[in-house]
């Protein structure tokens, strides 16, 4: 018989945090993509592109949505985060350490040998990981499988996962899908995040997958089609979606692969290739970093502005 | 002779379990007649959770619910869950290590009419590779209840074979323990080692070389992972030479696991790997099919013939 060991020893369920100003999100979004700059220059690998491109959307979901608690990262109660698109990592990586889970000096060992911060989610290698994620396709049935038991138990807690429009063309999102619609998982909220790059090039070149919020649509859903940059509209997105009841969510999020550093913008050249040592001050310096031309990662202080 | 298919002993131990176990989530994929978790999901409509024909996402909502403290058993026909799955099962169960059981019905060409796309034969090969797996196949009903109440105290990903066509309930022989080998019938001449249905055509093949002074053990591998090694090298020691039987390709299943755990005690016994020798199945009745491949009674007792024959 399996016993929730903590169960009894845990204190009160974690809670959201007080609306921060947007400005503040910003600030943590700003943050968060030096971070991945910093962590991909020191990996010399991995994938700054799209990580870059979610930054707003870890701001809102981690410094204003969801109800966790580093000191009790395995609360029941918790609000549940699935990186269905695990490439992406390093963005999650941040806004964890950022939020508390492990210490941020630990980010610039990213994709070391012997590192927690695997090249992709990890489970049970950092607090805050909820699954071991990577192969695209398999992460949004995950999360949709904790959303339904979190309807068996009649828990309160919501559940988010993180797909991409490259993700959609696997075929595993689309029996979810259907199911997340057949058993009205409400408690559910996809991001979907849609830059129209992959690692090939152009999504519409490689394979097409046209108009994905229309489709979910028809699978169901309840979408929300907005600029993933815009705090205010990502917010009243995931608003509605909790609002919403009796079927699922997704948040149709148009994002642009490697904003904030011009060069990687709206380009496939960095979804799965690390900053040289040019490109990196470059790319530290568009976002304002104090000391962009420190790549000497391994200081602690670079990471404690 | 009583006689019973092992997917309804896993019906009737998994509704069994649910009346104890409150965590205990059962999803299917639309073949709950067939694996028989329709009885379960009679007794507890609300713990049963039917997935359409989707295994991938099956396996994938297995993981969720598992993650969110529930022990989950997933069902399908073998084909289905550890081939179309396979890849869900590794990176979603096995990889973070979940409680998740998948339990797989109409394994092997005991299938029948359903024919070659139907009819696993890799299913062992492909659960046995999977680090933190654990391969079960039951040789009878009571042993598939045994097993399933087993594999729910156990907490980790466990794959449990069962078969469609009804198998004699056999008699005697030590209870069911995890990862321990049962030695059914003590011989000195010829260890037969099997699991699953073949487990009982051993016995009578054993039976009928026994008249011929071929003295045979009989030892019944239920878990092919953890593989009770001591319990297959003393047999391969004390008789001189195996033969393993097994309704499964040779390649990767119980034979080779066999032979490995002979190789690194040292070797020097002589085996023959019985089984699918490298070919799909066919259509056809489970028995003709079993006499087909000769992994019926008469037929593992010619290729033992053979096999003893050939090294003399």
């Amino acid at each position: 018989m399996k016993s929730p060991a903590t169960m009894s020893a845990l204190s009160a369920a974690p809670v959201r945090p007080t609306a921060p100003a947007n400005a503040v999100l910003a600030a943590h979004a700003n943050r968060m993509r030096r971070d991945v700059v910093r962590m991909a220059h020191a990996a010399g690998c991995g994938h700054p592109g799209g990580p870059l491109g979610l930054a707003e959307i870890f701001s809102v979901l981690y410094f204003e949505r969801m109800a966790l608690d580093p000191a009790q990262a395995g609360h029941p109660d918790r609000d549940r985060l699935v990186l269905s698109n695990g490439h992406c990592c390093a963005i999650l990586y941040t806004a964890l350490a950022r939020r508390g889970f492990f210490p941020v000096e630990e980010l610039h060992t990213f994709r070391k040998f012997g590192s927690h911060l695997q090249g992709h989610p990890h489970l049970g290698a950092l607090p805050g990981i909820e699954m071991s994620t990577g192969s695209l396709g398999n992460g949004v049935s995950v999360a949709a499988g904790m959303a339904l038991a979190h309807k068996l138990d009649g828990r309160a807690a919501r559940v988010y996962a993180i797909t991409s429009d490259g993700e959609n063309q696997e075929g595993q999102p689309w029996e979810m899908a259907t199911s997340a619609v057949h058993y009205g998982l409400d408690n559910l909220t996809l991001v979907l995040d849609w830059n129209g790059i992959q690692i090939d090039g152009r999504t519409a070149d490689v394979m097409d997958t046209g108009d994905l919020a229309a489709k979910w649509r028809a699978f169901g859903w309840h979408v929300e089609e907005v600029d993933g940059h815009d705090l205010g509209a990502l917010r009243a997105a995931f608003d509605a979606a909790e609002a919403e009841t009796g079927r699922p969510s997704l948040i149709a999020a148009r994002t642009t692969i490697g904003k904030g550093v011009s060069f990687m913008e709206d380009t496939s050249a960095f979804h799965g290739k690390a900053p040289n040592d040019a490109e990196a001050v470059l790319a530290l310096g568009e976002l304002g970093d104090p000391a962009p031309e420190r790549l000497d990662h391994g200081d602690r202080t670079l990471w404690l502005d | 002779m009583q006689k019973q298919a092992t997917r309804e002993a896993y019906g009737t131990a998994l509704e069994r379990l649910g009346h104890t176990r409150s965590d205990v989530v059962v999803l299917d994929a639309d073949l709950s007649g067939s694996t028989k978790t329709a009885v379960f999901a009679k007794s507890f409509p609300d713990r049963f959770l039917n997935m359409g024909v989707a295994e991938a996402n099956m396996i994938g909502h297995a993981a969720g619910l598992a993650l969110c403290g529930k022990t989950v058993f997933a069902s399908s026909f073998a084909m289905f869950a550890a081939g179309k799955a396979w890849e869900q099962i590794r990176q979603s169960v096995c990889v973070p290590r979940l409680d998740v059981k998948i339990v797989a019905s109409h394994a092997g060409v005991t299938v029948g009419e359903d024919g070659a796309s139907h009819q696993a034969l890799e299913d062992l090969a492909c659960m046995r590779v999977l680090p933190n797996m654990t391969v079960v196949v039951p040789a009878d009903g009571p042993q598939t209840e045994a097993a399933v109440a087993a594999i729910a105290a156990y907490d980790g990903p466990c794959y449990l074979r069962v078969s469609r066509a009804s198998t004699r309930i056999l008699e005697g022989g030590p209870p069911f323990e995890l990862g321990k080998a049962r030695e059914l019938r003590h011989g000195e001449d010829l260890a037969l080692i099997a699991c699953g249905v073949e487990v009982a055509e051993c016995l009578d093949a054993a039976e009928a070389l026994a008249g011929e002074g071929i003295r045979c053990t009989v030892l019944d591998v239920h878990t092919l992972k953890p593989l009770d090694e001591a319990a297959v090298v003393a047999v391969a020691r004390r008789c001189g030479s195996v033969m393993t039987v097994e309704e499964h390709q040779v390649i990767g299943g119980l034979g080779e696991a066999v032979a490995a755990a002979v190789a690194r005690a040292g070797g020097g016994v002589p085996m023959r790997l019985h089984g699918m020798q490298g070919t799909f199945g066919q259509t056809g009745p489970a028995e003709v099919l079993l006499a087909h491949y000769r992994l019926d009674a008469p037929g593992i007792a010619a290729e033992a013939r053979e096999f003893l024959e050939g090294l003399a």
